[in-house]
């Protein structure tokens, strides 16, 4: 079921939050051990969530607009007293003393959080091989990665295991593993939704996102989890998103750009299946009304190189708290130097510590303005190419992943060839604008593919309007 | 190709981050990391003299709190899950060097 | 160097050579929460119980300014004379237990305050680069081996101060000597105290003060190469450790070699510095703008109404009474430290002798000043300067004022104090002398000192044979004009 169909039945008393519940457990017991999509499933907590949300409701109280809905969440998210890892062995058994915001509104909205998602470790990477609890495998084909950074929430929608799931998008992490678990994700704008709680990757870039299987799925999420939260500095001053009430205006008249920086034409690396689904994207738009033409954002070429300077950096400075002195397993050694880097070597990954070199160097005296200094200012190239292609375009559009899912182990022994998967989903992190992914058709291997539809900042309504469409013309339904 | 990063370099990166890298290790990070400082070189082409640097996506200013204190925080429930504590406090191995 | 040469070191000489020093002071803001989160900001408390996700640096944490925090710090800038301006702040990357993030937030590029001036009592400006806003750190207790860093078993680490609010104020290198320095700290930290920004004490840690120190030639324009001196609690420490510093650094240039630039740490209790790390060892802070906030930039109007809710300042003060009594700001310092000043102004727009009232309160009236009012001081300061009293009547009758208060026309006469008339005088004068003849010969014919000694001698007697009444200058002019005879 969608989740907006779970949430008006359990609300109505149709049925029970607990038979929901049981149903999307017994799935996750019959195929998790085969997709590895948790890195633990809070099955009871999630009963008893459920049984109080149907006294709540049996008692005569209205609930939020997820009543009931299961959700799963990345495991990069603080759940009080519920143990968050981050896929790392320097987190493990760690238990945060507080929620995430986005997880608090969640309960307010009467959501039942089914468990903690596996993910690249710290977020790093794109396609959860990295995670130090094993690789998740992708439902449609358990030999294939789901994709990353948050794989596991990608996966356990498409398995069925929750209609919903939180993940985050630093380069792509939420956008290219819904691509190829063939599930709709979406990177918000920067700022709409709180990062206090989401343990930061690279802080001027992460944000928390919904996967669902629908678009519509998908914006209800979105709505529930934005708006200003006093606890992040970053967070913009608006309200919750609506997104329901312009969500099935269709794209009359919409002017629709196909970034040819991003097509086949522009990268090699796109393949072939891929570029034919974004030709037929651009069919259904054209058909539903929508104006299609080539457009231009120059500068995203450069958003690759950028992106590995900038989110390595704060990264290195965002990873420096895991000493084993606070929280988390300690290595303890004969001094507290010793004993900071013994738990951190043991810790951390070797992904991990490849971006915390990186980070440390292009920071370090004599390479600043080399690197990160550079950097940030290629990033306002970035935004303002976007800025003149906004002017002649409402939307703009792209492929979410330049393959389809890839076999686990392909991409591993080197580092860049792993980076290339983000290079359509970079640049919109560096401009802080929204995009998100919408499966569309498969690609030779009858694997999932999915389309980008990116907008400028703010424009999320418009955004979804766009989506909704695409959705509606792949004749995909629920699996 | 030119080495964009030297084994010096990395062994002295790893130390400011507090990481110990085997032999072998700083050879590999070594040469990956030379890679993808290598295909970040592409910038280097680019003149952005006259570009501000973004920090932000937005330019959100005078984001203030009012000096009030907060809800009460359980610290109990950090230090049950620390490492080491001791008359509740973080007890760490001797520290060498000055602040 | 062992302690010998540590004692020889402290008696060299300094001819020829000028010390140049420059003050980096931290402050704790008076603040109810901390920098960046709504824990308590409190001294003392159990440890670790004004703490939070934020203060402890957990992951998914995030920093929100304290507005406060913001209001204090252009408090500062503003009594500083610098400009305020746009500030970002900065991460300051190192590690270390007590900073629970690896980084401490601070600000870089683009402080909050910058380029002002402090003056000193004694006139002199001395210039303040900049005072910026950063986070303080939690503080580590070392168990075993007498709380030593070095010998300690193992460490505590209390997290209650990590996160309090801090301004960092950087003065110029215009400082020339320990008493300089401390004045400069004294004058800063009544500015802070006087505005409200921070408790400034100094013993307590709400008051740091790490010191730059390098020497020259004379008549050198160029600076030297300088250390930096940091373990400093108190002002007695500051001034001993840059006499001992000056010294060390003299005698290393005097004797062929370089100053290498390093930060030490000073050692109370052996009285000197040891070396910390050299400038190769310094930390690669690896400064970047913090992603996590904003920039601030303060409205035109916001610091305009700071700047009129500041009170008068110690410098506004000291030129306002010394203007009022027509002598250098410099002699009204020690008044204004007292906070003495608005009453010495009372006194004096009720008439008070505008001298008088400075050399009281400076000299007699150093324990405060009681129940005595500006109405009451003022005229006694003209019964004392036409005559009517002694100038040890008026001490008398003072300390009675600040005992109990009253009017000293009343004390003056209750205490029997009447004004002597001068033909009086001289008859006693006369009899004392011609009852020690021998001492008025010695008095009459002695040289300056033996005059001097005979005149105490016969002004003892006299003050003895009138109760105090006479006035000793008076004695003494008859004594002179009689020995001319």
């Amino acid at each position: 079921m969608e989740a907006t169909e779970i949430a008006e039945k359990v609300s109505s008393g149709e049925v029970s939050a607990r038979s929901v519940v049981e149903h999307h457990i017994e799935t996750i017991n019959k195929i998790e051990s085969d997709v590895n999509a948790f890195n633990l499933v809070t099955a009871e907590q999630a009963l008893i969530d459920a049984d109080e949300i149907d006294s709540k409701i049996a008692s005569g109280e209205t609930l939020g607009p997820l009543a009931g809905v299961p959700i799963s969440i990345k495991d990069n998210l603080c759940t009080r007293g519920v143990e968050t890892t981050c896929s790392s062995k320097i987190l493990e058994g760690w238990k945060p003393p507080y929620n995430a915001t986005v997880i608090e509104k969640l309960k307010e909205a009467g959501a039942v959080v089914m468990g903690k998602t596996n993910l690249d470790e710290f977020a790093m990477g794109s396609s959860t091989e990295n995670s130090a609890f094993g690789p998740t495998r992708n439902p449609h084909n358990l030999e294939l990665v789901p994709g990353g950074s948050s794989g596991g929430s990608a996966a356990a929608v498409a398995a069925g295991f929750s209609p919903l799931a939180l993940g985050s998008d630093t380069g792509g992490s939420i956008r290219q593993p819904a691509a190829l678990c063939g599930v709709v994700g979406v990177k918000p704008t920067y700022g709409r939704v709180s990062r206090y709680g989401l343990v930061a990757f690279a802080s001027s870039l992460d944000q928390v996102g919904p996967f669902a299987n629908t678009v519509s799925d998908a914006a209800l999420t979105l709505e529930v989890i934005s708006g200003h939260d006093p606890r992040d500095s970053t967070s913009i001053p608006e309200k919750p998103l609506n997104i329901s009430e312009v969500l099935n205006q269709g794209v009359d008249g919409m002017r629709i750009g196909v970034i040819e920086e991003l097509s086949g034409k522009g990268l090699e690396g796109i393949s072939p299946d891929v570029s034919s689904r974004v030709e037929e994207a651009i069919k259904v738009f054209s058909n539903a009304g929508a104006i299609v033409e080539s457009a231009s954002v120059p500068a995203s070429i450069y958003g690759l190189s950028a992106y590995y300077v900038i989110a390595p950096a704060e990264a290195s400075s965002n990873l420096a708290r895991y000493d084993g002195i606070r929280f988390g397993p300690r290595t303890e050694a004969a001094t507290t130097a010793e004993t900071m880097t013994a738990t951190r070597t043991k810790g951390f990954g070797d992904e991990v510590k490849r971006r915390i070199m990186l980070g440390t160097y292009a920071l370090s005296a004599g390479y600043y303005d080399a690197y990160y200094g550079k950097s940030q200012r290629v990033r306002t190239l970035i935004m303002n190419d976007f800025a003149k292609a906004y002017e002649k375009f409402d939307i703009l559009i792209s492929p979410t992943a330049p393959t389809t899912a890839f076999p686990l182990g392909d991409k591993t022994a080197d580092p860049m060839q792993m980076y290339l998967q983000d290079v359509c989903t970079i640049p919109s992190n560096l401009a802080g604008h929204p995009a998100m992914s919408v499966p569309f058709g498969f690609g030779e291997d009858g694997m999932p593919v999915g389309i980008q539809i990116l907008a400028p900042a703010m424009a999320e309504r418009e955004m979804f309007q766009a989506a909704k469409v695409l959705e509606s013309e792949s004749g995909k339904g629920i699996e | 190709m030119v080495q964009r990063i030297s084994r010096e370099e990395v062994a002295h990166v790893a130390r400011l981050a507090q990481l110990a890298l085997s032999e072998d290790e700083l050879d590999a990070f070594t040469s990956q990391l030379a890679a993808v400082l290598d295909h970040a070189a592409d910038l280097e082409a680019l003149n952005v003299d006259d570009v501000e640097p973004s920090t932000h996506p937005f330019p959100l200013k005078n984001v203030l709190r009012g000096d009030e204190p907060g809800e009460g925080f359980e610290v109990e429930e950090v230090l049950e899950v620390a490492p080491k504590v001791e008359e509740r406090q973080f007890r760490v191995p001797p520290i060498l060097g000055e602040s | 160097m062992n302690l010998k040469a540590v004692k020889e070191l402290n008696s060299l000489e300094m001819d020829g050579w000028e010390t140049v020093i420059g003050l980096e002071v931290h402050a704790e803001l008076a603040t109810k929460t901390k920098m960046f989160s709504s824990a308590l900001n409190s001294f003392g408390g159990e440890p670790n119980s004004n703490t939070d996700p934020v203060s402890l640096g957990l992951p998914g944490s995030l920093p929100v300014l304290n507005e406060k925090a913001v209001e204090l710090a252009i408090r500062v800038g503003l009594a500083l004379n610098c400009q305020v301006q746009k500030s970002v702040f900065a991460r300051k990357n190192y590690f270390y237990p007590d900073m629970p993030k690896a980084y401490q937030i601070s600000q870089f590029d683009l402080p909050i305050n910058k380029e002002g001036w402090l003056e000193l009592p004694d006139g002199r400006r001395i210039g303040i680069e900049r005072a910026h806003l950063e986070e303080d750190t939690g503080k580590i207790t070392h168990v075993g081996g007498g709380g030593r860093i070095h010998e300690a078993s193992y460490s505590l680490i209390d997290y209650n101060r990590s996160g309090v609010p801090l301004i960092e104020i950087v003065g110029a290198p215009d400082l020339r000597g320990p008493d300089d320095a401390r004045d400069y700290v004294s004058e800063l930290r009544s500015i802070l105290v006087t505005i409200g920004a921070s408790d400034g004490k100094m013993e307590e840690g709400s008051l740091r003060v790490d010191c730059n120190v390098s020497v020259r030639r004379d008549e050198t324009e160029e600076l030297g190469t300088r250390c930096e001196i940091k373990n400093i609690n108190s002002l007695r420490s500051l001034g001993r450790a840059i006499e001992y510093e000056a010294k060390r650094q003299i005698e290393i240039i005097e004797s062929g070699q370089e100053v290498e630039q390093q930060t030490r740490h000073w050692d109370e209790a052996e009285g000197r510095t040891h070396k910390l790390r050299s400038k190769e060892e310094a930390f690669d802070y690896r400064y970047f703008p913090e992603p996590d906030l904003v920039p601030v930039e303060p409205s035109e109007e916001w610091v305009k109404e700071i700047a009129n809710s500041l009170p008068p300042l110690p410098r506004d003060r000291r030129h306002l009474l010394a203007d009022s009594i027509g002598v250098e700001p410099t002699e009204t310092s020690l008044i204004v430290q007292r906070n003495l000043d608005t009453f010495a102004l009372q006194a004096i727009s009720s008439n008070a002798d505008k001298n008088r009232v400075l050399v009281h309160l400076e000299n007699n009236l150093a324990d405060g000043i009681g129940k005595l009012t500006p109405e009451a001081f003022a005229s006694l300061t003209v019964m004392e300067t036409n005559g009517e009293l002694t100038a040890t009547q008026t001490k008398t009758v003072l300390a009675d004022l600040v005992e109990s208060g009253g009017d000293p026309q009343e004390i003056a006469k209750s205490h029997g104090f009447e004004s002597m008339d001068n033909s009086e005088l001289e008859e006693i004068v006369d009899r004392i002398i011609s009852e020690n003849s021998d001492d008025w010969l010695s008095y009459i014919n002695g040289d300056e000192t033996e005059r001097k000694k005979k005149s105490g001698f016969f002004v003892g007697l006299i003050m003895k044979e009138t109760s105090g009444q006479a006035d000793g200058k008076i004695v003494n002019q008859i004594l002179s004009a009689k020995a001319e005879n």
